[in-house]
């Protein structure tokens, strides 16, 4: 009963990324593939903003700056030091984590609003410097050599493997937000998100604690950036940092519920849905991020703790498999 | 007895306000000591000096034999300081028990989640918030809020516990039932400072008194000699009658 208790927690997701895995195989199309891919890329962005966003209370404008650099840091490994794609993820995290943990130190101190405002200049910051950074190709970037995909059975066999690797990326997110959730490490990040000088003065070592949260959640962003510019063939400073790829994933967050291990993957879920609906519509694919705007205005005036955190207002009983 | 906490010549300013003056005294390991003084006198300050929420610009403290002048809040919890504070701050979105359970976890015995669970529940039922454990924190009253505020100081099982008005808004029976939990913590052998405006608490409870006015300490001693203290009458109380009329409350 207690394991039940203790695990009940990380079901679900974990239901959700196997049948998101599964479907396109089942189905036999390669187009439920690349959605389903969106949706675990998603699922794995957002459940990794949520260790800052929700577990430790800081607002990121600017998380998609772990992704873009990340993937940066992967393609020329790939290209000019000719490692494999394995190491080349393993090597994005890392650089993720270490550029999140010289940040933390320097901008953690910032509490509120200017926390959220220096996230917005450091994506900013790193998207200009990448421009002027001839080692990453300037403002051309890195473009892969077709030749890259051939130890992986070639491109099309390439993609598939990709896929399968995104949905790994995609649990490894879920795991790492539900052990930090479940951890005395994570009742602290809890205790600094409901009032950090509370939290302080009862010994949590704030700044050591939101720097790890900073870190942890730049990992799979870090990975992830690399899978999909490998996937993608190339990587420019443009669609490494684009600022309202954050803030999307605010909305997934904040719409499936923050501080909740369900409540991203969910909120990625439907956000993607509503997104490959909104853009292949004739009369929303232009103004389709004025209504992702619109909705997130909508959930914190009306909804505050997002879906999952209403239901669990709603429902006490339900807490333990919502987590 | 050995001194758990000194104060020497501590002293600290707010832009033109100076908040605390020369500050000193001793605290022996057991005591219960009361900190009075008027609205405004820095009692508050002087908690917040004290546990490390503001560094003092000059003086000293000595916490267990060790300077801990300018060390940050969580280094003194982690070395047994624990406080309470008057205006609440209980973490609202957690369970009354996880709110208990992050004092227990962080503070100086650094506990597993698993031993603060049982630490939470023997101090939720020795504050009487046992029926309250799966409350959301936010949802208490204050009464509630303030007990709240006492276990978790006390799941950390500290050396030293600073009680900021921890009777203010309470009513009657709310007082006693506190004023007995005090000093049930002091049995346990726990050292305490506290700051009380509730004069029938700090004389029932305080073994010591000690009366700040303008951040100058101008008295020292025990309960009936700070009470007859014209000083203490006159900046305290303003009014010596009104200072009778109190204590025959008392």
């Amino acid at each position: 009963m207690k394991i039940w208790h203790r695990y009940s927690g990380i079901v679900l997701p974990i239901l959700v990324i196997a049948v998101l895995t599964i479907w396109p195989a089942i189905t036999g199309k390669a187009s439920n593939r690349e959605s389903s891919f969106t949706i675990l890329k998603a699922v794995a962005l957002a459940s990794s903003l949520n260790i800052l966003l929700g577990y430790t209370g800081y607002v990121s404008f600017g998380h998609i700056v772990f992704y873009g650099f990340g993937g940066y840091v992967g393609l020329f490994l790939l290209t000019d030091q000719g490692w494999s794609l394995w190491t080349a993820i393993l090597a994005g995290g890392l650089a993720s984590a270490v550029l999140a943990f010289l940040l933390g130190t320097a901008i953690l101190r910032l509490r509120g609003a200017y926390f959220a405002l220096a996230t917005i200049g450091i994506n900013e910051a790193m998207k200009a410097f990448v421009n002027n950074f001839d080692l990453f190709g300037g403002p051309t970037g890195i473009t892969l050599n077709f030749s890259v995909y051939k130890p992986y059975g070639g491109a099309a066999q390439a993609l598939q493997t990709s896929f399968y690797i995104a949905a790994g990326l995609a649990l490894l997110a879920i795991l790492l937000s539900h052990i930090v959730r479940t951890s005395k490490f994570g009742l602290g990040l809890l205790a600094i998100r409901e009032n950090e000088d509370a939290a302080e003065v009862m010994g949590v070592v704030a700044p050591n604690a939101k720097t790890w949260a900073y870190v942890f959640s730049a990992i799979v962003p870090g990975m992830i950036g690399v899978l999909f510019f490998f996937k993608n063939g190339n990587v420019e400073p443009h669609d490494a940092f684009p600022l309202h790829a954050s803030i999307e994933l605010l909305v997934m967050v904040m719409l499936g519920g923050q501080g909740t291990v369900l409540g991203p993957i969910l909120g990625a879920f439907a956000y993607q849905g509503m997104r490959g609906y909104l853009v292949t519509s004739d009369f929303f694919k232009d103004i389709q991020l004025s209504v992702s705007g619109a909705l997130l205005l909508m959930i914190v005036l009306f909804i505050p703790a997002g879906a999952i955190g209403w239901l669990r207002q709603r429902i006490p009983t339900l807490r333990r498999v919502l987590a | 007895m050995t001194t758990l906490l000194s104060l020497q010549n501590v002293s600290k300013r707010f832009g033109g306000l100076q908040a605390l003056l020369n500050v000193s005294f001793d605290l022996p390991q057991g005591q219960i000591l009361g900190l009075i003084g008027p609205n405004g006198a820095g009692k508050t300050t002087l908690f917040n000096v004290i546990n490390g929420v503001y560094a003092p610009e000059s003086g000293h403290i000595i916490f267990h034999n060790k300077d801990v002048t300018g060390r940050r809040p969580y280094q003194l919890a982690k070395m047994g300081m624990a406080r309470t504070h008057q205006i609440v701050r209980p973490l609202n979105e957690l369970s009354v028990r996880e709110n208990v359970m992050v004092g227990a976890c962080f503070g100086h015995e650094n506990q597993d989640l698993g031993n603060a669970a049982k630490i939470s529940d023997e101090v939720m039922e020795f504050v009487g918030l046992t029926v309250r454990a799966d409350q959301l924190a936010g949802s208490l009253n204050v009464a509630q809020k303030k007990r709240l505020e006492m276990a978790r100081a006390l799941a950390a099982h500290p050396y030293l516990l600073l009680l900021d008005e921890v009777l203010a808004g309470l009513n009657h029976s709310e007082i006693d039932n506190m004023i007995q939990t005090v000093l049930k913590i002091r049995e346990q052998g726990i050292t305490i400072i506290v700051i009380e405006h509730v004069m029938k608490a700090v004389m029932n409870v305080c073994d010591r008194i000690i009366v700040l006015d303008y951040g100058e300490l101008i008295a020292e001693g025990n309960p009936e000699a700070i009470a007859n203290d014209p000083k203490v009458i006159e900046a305290y109380l303003g009014d010596p009658r009104l200072a009778k009329q109190m204590l025959e409350e008392a």
